[in-house]
């Protein structure tokens, strides 16, 4: 169980660490205070919205906004024609680099739309009604092309073309003729074919997974403003404040510091607000106007034109001795990345067969081109796609030698000192240990009736570090504030509290973290990759550790002795060489910081390294029903190795999310487009995330291994989560029916379909 | 197109405010009256953001139209604290850590509030199947439910000792 206030004290040898403090947020957001995307009211503000396209692939052959800008109330009305072409260019600013070329143009059309929902023009109005009509207004004249959204069509020779200019990387020789195929990825050692030709042991298989949206309940919103003297200022909801200012001056031709931006609460993200959509239009529509402009999606908007992940087909072989040694594995995946290049599939080759050592393998990845939303991150991008095939496959393999499960995954598994198949070495990690805290967990082994599976998968993810800005400023009450420059997401202002407190050595509750503006603190990197406890955890830690630094000198000079003989301990200064002398507390060495040299603030960039990687093993119990083909997930357990959980109840939070989000996409999740190329459920009534009667309760083990490059051990813990619960749970129905289901979501009619093909 | 005038009662306060005829509740509480707590997550009543208690029922405030609250009693998050006095709810959510973004959270306490007001003892299924209507991407529901059922557990017991 993960019973919340079970461990309420800190860990051996530290004060705070460990604990679980009520986040400093908390108060706002259970108040209905925290002001989110939509929060924001400017004075004179105007309404924006975006005329989209209806088709999935057209020339645009004109735009006429004549009578919408006739519309009384009708500011300003913008197109492509209103921003600056520009060359290609990667920035690596984002959890992926962004090709921004491309970005500009997903944001709003030039010479063709790309994708049903794909923007055309954006309107501003004094109010949401007249911005709605104006947009009826809009004239546009398309000369629909045919389109084409299964990945493997759009790789046929003879498919519709959306990029003339796109030529398939990483095939030798580069090809004459543009296609939908945009990169080849390879990852080999070894000889696979020999060694699949030579193991006693073999399994096949081929899976598919859909589309799916990361769900986030807050809808993408801003207000921009932009003056008369070319200064910008945008307020929205995002992962990083700063990866939205870089893009806006990007899109639209502007210095990065004629930008300022503020942060809003963000209302979920889950990779998919890594990029920018509206916030360049408002920055338009309000240069053209001279107002303020706040712009919201609605929930049709954010399912048609921004960020699902990919579709992907995975087919996998698998060779092994008989002992259940694999010698061989050979992987190939096929993503959709929408309507520009840039899936994952890079991501999923290098995850693809992380979790385990085998001699010889081929991994392949293409990156497709189609005629539907752009892909963004999602939550481990790739990896969970990846593992579907992978974990599945090792659960035939297992049934095929008559192994555990878990015993085979663990004797394959990835361990200390083992290169890992994407390159580096493994070190420090907990895969065996995550491995082991499943089979020790009571639900291995309860026994399970008619109709019920148990299925079993693991999962992998690099976390990562990057750069980071932290300041740590004193108060002279004592009290400190931590400022850092990272959208909280998930809890992350509790953790940099903690670690900042157990620096200086006082209590929780006397720090308090901001997120500052993109003018009040320095350059970080976004909220994603699952970086920002350790990476900006650590520049916490280090202006935390310079703060305390400067204290022992003010002591050093108040006593008059050489700043080694003072230490630091349990948020005081303690004079070695004056041992009766009474210790300085911060609460006091703060207080007189005027006389003793100024105010006592500490500022820290750095670009962290050494992230160490997540490993996550997930169990599941279902039963199907066998009338309706319905899935009920009866038990559910997830076990990570988290590295040190500075905050265990929001360790865990990630863990539970991460596994229903993953269920979610096992069973009921799936962009469906009808034959026009339009997604036919865009709304959350037949796009189905998991409701609270949907689950059980997730139970949480976490794994602790330190992360020695992380000064309290972190790892990221955000992403391995959502890794294993696809072939968990459908290795769950496996075991249920008795019939591999190889196609995701594992709805109930394909179920049914499968029972009764089973019965005939 | 004339706006209509409504007098309604929110949190227990008289409030008054013109409106057109097509403005949701929701748009009316968020931009005519300045409450914010409540939040637009579809627009068409599927994932609870909006939940508000009206004349003692739970409803989405997007489903109703801001001319429906003339003459209504409405209950938002934003009158569910006395004060600076968290509700059991609310203080539950923070010591469970169920929230993570924090989006869904009024909808899903205001919701819970309304379960608690005609059920004081739910059990973990009747928690679940009330609270089907309010979506959270964050937390899997785990600690959510288990707050809600912490949370019922105090007011029982603050009733009894009342």
């Amino acid at each position: 169980m993960s019973d919340v206030l079970d461990r309420p004290d800190a860990k051996p040898g530290f004060t705070s660490v460990g604990t679980r403090p009520i986040r400093p947020d908390g108060f706002d957001k259970v108040t209905g205070k925290a002001a989110y995307g939509a929060d924001l009211v400017m004075p004179g503000m105007l309404h924006g919205r975006i005329k989209r396209s209806p088709l999935a692939h057209a020339r645009i052959l004109g735009i006429d906004a004549r009578k919408a800008l006739a519309l009384p109330g009708v500011k300003a009305v913008v197109t492509g024609a209103d921003f600056p072409d520009f060359a290609a260019e990667i920035l690596e600013g984002g959890e992926a680099a962004s090709n921004t070329r491309d970005m500009a143009v997903n944001i709003i059309a030039r010479d063709k739309v790309l994708y049903d929902g794909h923007c055309v023009a954006a309107v501003a109005a004094i109010s949401p009604a007249i911005a709605e009509a104006a947009l009826e207004l809009i004239e546009v004249a398309y000369e629909p092309l045919p389109h084409v959204i299964d990945v493997e069509a759009a790789m046929a020779p003879d498919a519709p073309v959306l990029h003339d200019h796109l030529f398939t990387e990483g095939v030798e020789p580069r090809p004459t003729l543009p296609s939908n195929i945009a990169k080849r990825h390879e990852f080999v050692r070894g000889d696979v074919g020999a060694a699949l030709a030579e193991a006693e042991v073999t399994v096949v298989g081929r899976y598919t997974t859909k589309a799916v949206h990361q769900g986030y309940i807050e809808p993408h919103a801003c207000v921009a403003s932009m003056s008369a003297d070319g200064q910008g200022y945008v307020w929205s909801s995002s992962q990083g404040h700063f990866m939205v200012r870089t893009y806006c001056a990007k899109v639209l031709g502007l210095e990065i510091s004629d930008l300022r931006v503020t942060p809003a609460e963000i209302g979920g993200g889950f990779g998919g607000k890594t990029v920018v959509y509206l916030e360049p239009l408002a920055l338009a529509l309000s240069r053209a106007s001279g107002a303020p402009v706040k712009m919201v999606m609605s929930r049709d908007e954010v399912f048609r034109a921004t960020g699902p992940t990919s579709g992907g087909v995975i087919e996998v072989k698998l060779g092994a001795r008989p002992d259940g040694t694999i010698i061989a594995a050979d992987v190939t995946l096929k993503f959709q990345a929408g309507a520009f290049p840039g899936s994952p599939v890079g991501a999923a080759c290098m995850t693809a067969i992380a979790c385990y050592d085998i001699p010889n393998f081929s991994v392949v990845g293409w990156d497709v081109v189609t005629n539907s939303p752009k892909v963004a991150a999602y939550r481990a991008p790739g990896a969970p796609i990846a593992a579907f095939g992978v974990e599945s496959a090792m659960d035939e393999l297992a049934r095929k030698l008559g192994m555990d499960p878990i015993v085979l995954r663990a004797k394959n598994g990835a361990r200390n000192g083992v290169k890992a198949s994407y390159g580096p070495t493994f070190a420090n990690i907990g895969f065996l240990e995550t491995l082991d805290a499943i089979k020790q967990h009571p639900n291995y082994v309860i026994p399970l009736g008619p109709n019920q599976g148990r299925g079993v998968a693991a999962g992998f993810w690099f976390n990562v570090g990057g750069e980071s800005t932290a300041a740590v400023h004193l108060g002279e009450d004592g009290t400190a504030t931590v400022v850092t420059g990272n959208p909280d997401i998930g809890g992350s202002r509790a953790s940099m509290a903690i670690m900042a407190a157990e620096v200086l050595g006082v209590s929780v509750d006397r720090v308090r973290p901001m997120i500052a503006d993109t003018a009040s603190i320095g350059y970080s990197m976004l909220t994603g990759g699952s970086r920002t406890t350790f990476a900006t955890g650590m520049a916490v830690v280090q202006a935390a550790e310079k703060v305390v630094a400067e204290l022992k000198t003010r002591a050093a000079k108040i006593w008059d002795v050489p700043v080694e003989e003072v230490e630091w301990a349990a948020g005081q200064a303690v004079c070695l060489a004056k041992p009766d002398v009474r210790p300085l507390t911060l609460r006091g060495l703060a207080g007189q910081s005027a006389r003793t040299g100024g105010p006592i603030s500490a500022e820290v960039s750095l670009n962290a390294q050494g992230a160490g990687p997540g490993f996550a093993v997930h169990l599941c119990d279902v039963e199907v029903d066998p009338e309706t083909g319905h899935v009920t997930v009866l038990r559910y357990l997830a076990a990570q190795d988290v590295g040190r959980a500075i905050h265990p109840a929001y360790v865990e939070g990630q863990m539970q999310g991460g596994a229903a989000q993953g269920v979610g996409w096992a069973l009921n999740e799936e962009y469906i487009f009808d034959a026009e190329g339009r997604m036919e459920n865009a709304g959350f009534l037949d796009y189905r995330v998991p409701v609270a009667s949907d689950l059980p309760m997730i139970d949480t083990v976490m794994i602790e291994v330190p992360n020695p490059r992380h000064p309290y051990g972190a790892k990221g813990v955000g992403e391995a989560p959502i890794v294993p619960p696809l072939a968990a749970v459908a290795n769950a129905v496996r075991a249920a029916i008795g019939v591999r289901m190889p196609d995701l979501p594992l709805s109930p009619p394909k179920i049914r379909a499968a029972i009764d093909a089973k019965g005939a | 197109m004339s706006k209509i005038h409504v007098t309604t009662t929110v949190n227990g306060d008289a409030a008054e405010f013109l409106t057109d005829p097509g403005t949701t509740l929701l748009d009316g509480l968020r931009d005519h009256l300045g409450l914010t707590g409540s939040k637009e997550g579809c627009g068409s009543g599927d994932c609870g953001a909006c939940s508000i208690i009206v004349d003692g029922r739970l409803v989405c405030a997007c489903l109703m139209l801001a001319a429906e609250a003339e003459g209504r009693r409405i209950e938002t998050i934003e009158g569910m604290a006395q004060g600076s006095e968290l509700h059991p709810l609310q203080q539950k959510f923070l010591e469970h850590a169920a929230l993570q973004c924090g989006f869904c959270t009024p909808g899903l306490l205001v919701a819970a509030k309304a379960l608690l007001d005609t059920n004081p003892d739910p059990t973990e299924e009747e928690t679940r199947y009330w609270l089907a209507g309010n979506l959270c991407r964050c937390t899997g529901y785990d600690k959510v439910i288990r707050a809600v059922l912490d949370a019922a557990a105090v007011l029982r017991q603050e009733r009894r000792a009342a």
